[in-house]
């Protein structure tokens, strides 16, 4: 008798309505001393592990810039790593702090999921790569063709808008990850591997003979990607959207990693708005206001960390293209710190 | 003065006295608290949902699903809804199963009564086959058949082919599809009922081997009820079929039959190694026979083939049934790992693609468990059925 009135105590702690005023995101943060970061499980140029383990990529610096915001170190962050699949339960269900990996903004993931974007960190579309001796030279010559791609991404159902409205036959294959995705392409299962096109260069790398496959020249969809958090934390949300805006804001002004020092001592007031010596543009956001140059300094500007993970500096070599600054006739643009 | 106080007392308590009623309120009262416990759950899921502004309820059954499926076994497009795929991926999984079931049963009986076998080659053979195939992780083998044998079979281009008919390459096995012309009803019709005639003719056979003890040799008779009426209709008929051959279309076959690799593999992995558990349980079923009942037989003069079919296997059959039926749920459960080769069965076209576009995972998985649930309920109670029909009975 005594264990069936603990088992009843037990379930009926559980049925307790869990309270909705729960802690803000940012002090769960400090209290736990990092940042809990979602990331892919391995998109080389995005979030991938480096050869000595350590996590590097567009999305990992966005992650690691918040956490320099709030500590002052960069490397309190954890990462996750999340299959399509199950990236937005993980955020959901309070896991992960922010999900910082290649996911594309779409009415339906920002209205039904309980989730917010907070903005655009890579301009993308998607793209299909086939093997050079199968002699295309366009997407629309791919009739009849089986396509590999990834279960859970709006890739999925890009191609299928894209083949249906065409009236073009074809057979798609869908994989739980895009590590099993690439091999069954490599292996020949598929004609075609579709994904977004910064990941087409990403994982081009890890086939056998990457330089027997192109890239078709078609982009069949708009695919902003961008980090997202959970819906009803506005402080948490303002964070993470500021602080790619920050490094957006600093590279328009040049402020970069290394001269972010001498910047300070800049008289241009918007620079010193940036970086904290004019104003309390910080303690709004409930971040210390040195809070961009911490980012900057152990991060980089917008300009900086493409380079360093997708650009020119790196073995992707992918062109800035869209995601060039506006005032350079890109997308990105980041509103005003006043 | 004792007698009457008792008797009061039990006057007094006489309903709660009662064990029967005792237990029925007890455990009517238990009911009652975890239903409404399981009510408040349910409330209480609904409103944090709501307060999360997570999308709720069953209504996206009814929304275009957007996606396509490679294996459909019912007319399915992009634009149809995600009921329909529901579906698709239910049968998918059904097909995979009972195809699966059936094959692993028959290689599971060749295997455990080859290990029996009295020939040395064939019992180490089967018993390396048991001893490798159980002791290898499930993924793993299918990872192996999709990767490693389907996988690095050639394109279609340079397809392996037989007789120019069928067609084996990395996209699957091409097969020419018949073509029922009019006419073919009627041929349908007499394979009905040739073999009707068939079952009858071995009803009465048996019948008159219990009544009189004598053997009645119908297998040519069977044979001839089985293929001569159709084959007459056939040519009657005018030859009422023809066969759509698979052809080379831009980058695939077009047209025909086509079985896809990650079927194949899926299957293949699930037959082998469900193959290797039941080839145990037949072999522990004939070994629980005692000896005395085949040398029994071997004594009235039954020859071994007999002795087996006739004595050992129907007593063996008590003993396999119920652990084989766990292990055909075990097949069916397992069916589940096809997502990690893309084969659109349930699991993944309903708890994977589904379940990520809607974002609607509490109502996804509780549909999920409850399908699976009905699926293996469903089979064990068939093979309770199947096992009481076979159990001893007392006379």
């Amino acid at each position: 008798m005594k264990r069936l009135v603990c088992a009843l105590l037990i379930f009926a702690g559980i049925g307790v309505p869990a309270s909705r005023v729960e802690a803000a995101v940012l002090d769960q943060v400090k209290t736990k001393g990092f940042l809990q970061c979602g990331v892919s499980q391995g998109i080389p140029g995005f979030s991938a592990p480096d050869d000595k383990g350590n996590w590097t990529g567009l999305d990992v610096d966005l992650c690691r810039a918040i956490a320099a915001a709030i500590f002052n170190d960069p490397t309190k962050v954890k990462f996750s790593p999340l299959s399509a699949k199950d990236r937005f339960t993980a955020l959901q269900s309070g896991e992960i702090d922010v999900l910082s990996r290649n996911t594309t903004w779409t009415l339906s993931r920002d209205t039904s999921l309980g989730l917010n974007f907070t903005g655009v960190i890579y301009y993308d579309g998607q793209g299909f790569m086939v093997r050079q001796d199968k002699k295309v030279n366009s997407a629309l010559e791919l009739s009849s063709a089986s396509v590999c791609t990834q279960t859970g991404t709006t890739t999925e159902l890009n191609v299928a808008d894209f083949f249906r409205s065409r009236k073009m036959k074809y057979e798609i294959i869908a994989f739980a990850t895009a590590d099993e995705t690439v091999k069954a392409y490599d292996s020949g299962r598929c004609d075609v591997f579709t994904t977004d096109v910064s990941q087409l260069n990403a994982e081009k790398l890890k086939l056998a003979k990457p330089a027997d496959h192109i890239i078709l020249p078609e982009i069949i969809s708009k695919e902003p990607l961008g980090p997202v958090v959970r819906q009803g934390d506005e402080q948490w949300f303002d964070i993470v959207k500021w602080t790619l805006y920050a490094m957006i804001n600093a590279e328009e002004m040049g402020v970069t990693s290394k001269n972010v020092a001498e910047m300070t001592k800049s008289p241009n007031p918007e620079i010193k708005r940036l970086l904290g010596t004019e104003g309390k543009f910080g303690e709004a956001l409930g971040l210390p206001n040195d809070w961009a140059v911490r980012i900057v300094k152990h991060i980089g500007n917008y300009g900086e960390i493409f380079d360093r993970n997708v650009g020119a500096g790196s073995k992707l070599g992918i062109d800035r293209g869209l995601n060039r600054l506006w005032s350079k006739g890109g997308l990105q643009y980041a509103p005003p710190i006043r | 003065m004792s007698e009457i106080a008792d008797a009061g007392r039990r006057k007094g308590r006489s309903l709660l006295d009662n064990p029967r009623l005792r237990a029925i309120l007890v455990q009517s009262l238990l009911l009652i608290a975890i239903a409404s416990l399981a009510w408040m759950l349910i409330g209480n899921v609904r409103t944090n949902l709501a307060s999360r502004n997570i999308a709720s309820g069953f209504g996206f059954f009814d929304v275009t699903a957007g996606f396509a499926i490679s294996q459909t076994l019912i007319p399915y497009e992009e634009s149809s809804t995600y009921g329909r795929a529901f579906v698709v991926g239910l049968l998918n999984t059904l097909l995979v199963s009972a195809i699966g079931i059936v094959l692993a049963t028959v290689l599971g009986f060749a295997v455990g009564v080859a290990r029996l076998s009295s020939n040395m080659l064939l019992s180490r053979l089967a018993g390396a086959y048991v001893e490798i195939l159980r002791n290898l992780p499930l993924l793993f083998q299918i990872l192996f058949w999709y990767l490693a044998v389907l996988g690095t079979l050639p394109g279609p281009r340079q397809s392996l082919s037989l007789a120019g008919e069928i067609f084996l390459n990395n996209r699957g096995v091409f097969v020419p599809k018949p073509l029922f012309a009019a006419g073919s009803g009627a041929v349908a019709l007499a394979v009905v009922a040739g073999s009707a005639l068939a079952i009858i003719l071995a009803i009465w056979a048996r019948r008159r081997r219990l009544a009189t003890g004598k053997i009645i040799a119908t297998g040519w008779i069977t044979l001839a009820l089985v293929l001569v009426p159709p084959a007459v209709t056939f040519v009657i008929m005018g030859a009422p079929l023809s066969f759509e051959r698979p052809e080379l279309k831009g980058f695939n076959f077009d047209g025909g039959l086509r079985v896809v690799p990650e079927f194949l593999a899926l299957l293949f992995a699930l037959v082998t190694y469900t193959a290797a558990y039941i080839a145990e349980i037949v072999r522990a079923g004939i070994l629980a026979i005692p000896r005395g009942q085949t040398e029994a037989a071997y004594s009235l003069g039954l020859r071994r083939g007999l002795t087996l079919r006739l004595v050992v296997v129907p007593q063996a059959m008590r003993v396999i049934v119920p652990p084989l039926t766990s292990q055909y749920l075990n097949l069916i459960k397992n069916s589940s790992l096809a997502a990690a080769i893309g084969y659109p069965d349930f699991f993944y076209v309903f708890a994977g693609t589904t379940l990520n576009q809607t974002g609607q995972a509490i109502e996804i998985i509780a549909i999920t468990m409850a399908v699976y649930l009905a699926i293996s309920l469903v089979t064990s109670a068939l093979m309770n059925w199947y096992n009481r029909r076979l159990a001893l009975r007392e006379r």
